[in-house]
């Protein structure tokens, strides 16, 4: 934008581009500094030394990430050996979140095909249904779930009182719960996309694949499950993510031994005893991951688009 | 059925005693009000009838995406109306084609074979052979997107024949085309059905494709047919003034019967004349009832002598290969006549002129209801 930018093109056109230009920049310097900035501070961060009370000192250090991958005993002085402590968090907090979201599909997407199918009035207000325990706080709904699956809990106690149990199941304080509470945090996050791509299917392919012999389990497999492919990947990614990080619900409903990474890098912040640059390298290697899966999906995506030609 | 002799072709659709009603059934919607008609094996039959008449929920019915209220469907002889449609040994080519987007031109006609568990070199072959059949084989690989809206056509088409149904139910397949295209395919599907010997059913609101195409037409109205017949009996002798008016361009006169002579009647047209007309039904004299008259079987002439009808010419729209005229009669009814166009200096006749027409002979008849 800077003075007489260069269209060569017509000076109509140029006019309406700089106009355009200008008319998004408080879009990209929100984006700029408030989404990519924390980012970038954050990985700088993670290569400095942190400072005992909390806080860095601006010493370039590689001691959080030696942290996160290396073990050097007790003093720092034996030879490296890898640390699985980390790595065994951030595993485990994957596959919490992978049982999280898959428990979504399979709840959300029946869910979602049976609101696309309502006559279009009422769509509005299933939807509406749907995200109505939303509006209450996350916080709060964590640990109404928490009383609803504990030892002396509702669940629990009508289940002895009519006679199917005689001792509690243990559902508080286990992966399930996490798992559980993860799910009912982040459903409508499936629900919403899978509609969209359920709203926006063609019903008249379900007819033709049955006239071409198909039956409603093949039909659901090799037409209907691949025409909403996008939604059913859009939820997911929104359910996995934000359960990959999320540390409310492993925290009230997991216990202290189901930790993980949201709460690792939560405890690295808070009060005396945090480490902000191990902190931002936990946060660093999960985004780092993040970035390699979907590099990978891209590359195998515009493969088999290529493929498609 | 395998006692027939060839000479009675067999019935590859029988349709009895069918109603539809949408909703509760004395509140409901009739879509289908007791239709009754059977399609022979081979033929090109079809459903003809505006908007709402109920046509493509009979074809949706036989292809089983509907059910009956009432009434009976037999496939073949076989009792079919219970079959869940991928049961059904019928296939749709629909409206907006409803090809796979995900699935190549091949997978998507492969579709159905695969289903019906065909051995995978039956299928590659038959795929080649159905693509090559609708001229697309070059477009095997590519998706429905990257396809013309003709092509597309095309492999719908493909699609639903690879299986080699006993019938094929085709709801309204051109609709979506321009008319260039439209006109190709109507003579392509006509040759087609003619090489494979399949059975045609199908759906149109547009009367010029029904009559180009079709062996035998059911024209439909509010949830009944009308009348079934070849499109020659149809055009040429309706049965009743839905029929006349539906398909081309008829004048309507209102008339009284005076007399019937066996199977043609007197009655008196506006401004006096008499015309003979041939009756359709039972006519008797007195009964009231409409002349039809195509606008091809009148023409202008000199008012007085043997003019049928006098009038002044009210408009004259060129039409290309015809012109056609808006009379208005004295006592107000208008009439149109067609004429083959000549010279725009050798038409005989100007707007504001006052004319006679003559009627053809045998052109007129009586419809009665």
């Amino acid at each position: 934008m800077a003075g007489g930018a260069a269209t060569g093109g017509h000076s109509v056109s140029g006019a309406y581009a700089a106009v355009r230009n200008w008319l998004l920049a408080p879009s990209w310097i929100t984006i700029a500094i408030f989404m990519l900035g924390p980012v970038l501070l954050m990985a700088v961060y993670s290569f400095l030394t942190k400072e005992f009370r909390g806080g860095v000192i601006w010493d370039f250090s590689l001691a959080s990430y030696d942290q996160f991958f290396f073990d050097r005993g007790l003093f720092g002085d034996e030879p490296p050996t890898l640390r699985w402590t980390y790595m065994a968090i951030y595993l485990r907090s994957i596959i919490q979140a992978g049982v999280a979201t898959l428990l979504c599909l399979v709840i959300g997407f029946p869910t979602a095909y049976f609101i696309a199918t309502r006559p279009v009035h009422t769509r509005t207000i299933w939807l509406f249904l749907v995200t109505i325990p939303y509006w209450v706080n996350l916080l709060i709904r964590t640990v109404s779930m928490k009383f609803l699956i504990r030892d002396t809990g509702p669940i629990n106690e009508w289940l002895i009182a009519f006679g199917v149990l005689d001792t509690p199941i243990k559902m508080i304080n286990t992966d399930f719960a996490v798992q559980l509470g993860l799910f009912y945090s982040y459903l409508p996050f499936m629900v919403l996309p899978i509609y969209a791509a359920v709203e926006r299917y063609d019903f008249s392919l379900t007819e033709a694949s049955a006239d071409l012999y198909a039956d409603r389990w093949t039909t659901l497999r090799l037409v209907l499950l691949p025409a909403v492919k996008p939604g059913i990947i859009a939820g997911c990614i929104l359910v996995f993510v934000p359960s990959l990080g999320a540390f409310l619900a492993p925290d009230l409903l997991g216990g202290a031994k189901n930790f993980m990474i949201g709460s690792l890098i939560e405890e690295q912040f808070k009060g005396a005893a945090g480490n902000w640059p191990f902190g931002a390298a936990c946060a660093m290697v999960l985004l780092t991951m993040v970035l390699i899966a979907v590099f990978f999906y891209a590359r195998q995506q515009a493969r088999s688009a290529e493929a498609g030609q | 059925m395998t006692s027939q002799s060839p000479s009675t072709p067999r019935t590859a659709v029988d349709i009895r005693d069918v109603e539809k009603i949408y909703g509760p059934r004395d509140a409901g919607v009739r879509a289908l009000a007791g239709v009754s008609l059977s399609i022979l094996d081979n033929e090109f039959f079809t459903l003809l009838g505006p908007s709402g008449c109920g046509k493509t929920t009979l074809l949706r019915i036989i292809a089983g995406f509907e059910t009956v209220s009432s009434g009976s469907v037999f496939l073949f002889g076989d009792e079919i109306e219970d079959l869940p449609p991928n049961r059904r040994p019928v296939n749709t080519v629909f409206q907006q084609y409803a090809l796979f987007p995900h699935m190549t031109v091949e997978e998507n006609v492969a579709f159905g074979l695969l289903r019906l568990k065909h051995p995978k070199a039956e299928v590659a072959e038959r795929v080649r052979e159905t693509l090559d059949l609708v001229r697309l084989g070059e477009f095997a690989q590519r998706r429905p997107a990257q396809l013309s809206g003709g092509q597309q056509q095309r492999v719908a088409l493909a699609r639903a024949l690879a299986p080699r149904p006993k019938v094929l139910l085709l709801d309204e397949p051109l609709s979506a085309l321009d008319l260039k295209l439209r006109q190709a395919m109507r003579v392509e599907l006509k040759s087609l059905q003619e090489e494979t010997g399949i059975t045609f059913i199908f759906v149109t609101h547009d009367q010029e494709e029904a009559l180009t195409m079709s062996d035998r037409i059911a024209v439909m109205s509010r949830g009944e047919v009308q009348q079934i017949g070849a499109a020659r009996d149809i055009y040429d002798r309706p049965r009743n003034r839905f029929v006349a008016d539906f398909i081309g361009e008829t004048n309507l006169f209102d008339v009284t019967v005076e007399q019937v002579n066996g199977d043609t009647v007197v009655c008196r047209l506006p401004g006096g004349r008499p015309v003979e007309a041939a009756a359709s039904g039972v006519a008797a004299a007195g009964k009231q009832g409409h002349v039809s008259i195509r606008p091809e079987q009148l023409a202008l002439v000199k008012p007085g002598g043997d003019a049928a009808l006098e009038g002044v010419i009210d408009r004259t729209i060129y039409l290309g290969t015809d012109n056609q005229h808006l009379i208005h009669l004295d006592d107000g009814v208008e009439v149109r006549v067609r004429s083959q166009s000549v010279e725009q200096d050798a038409e005989p006749f100007a707007p504001g002129d006052r004319v006679g027409i003559r009627i053809n002979r045998g052109a007129a008849r009586l419809l009665v209801d």
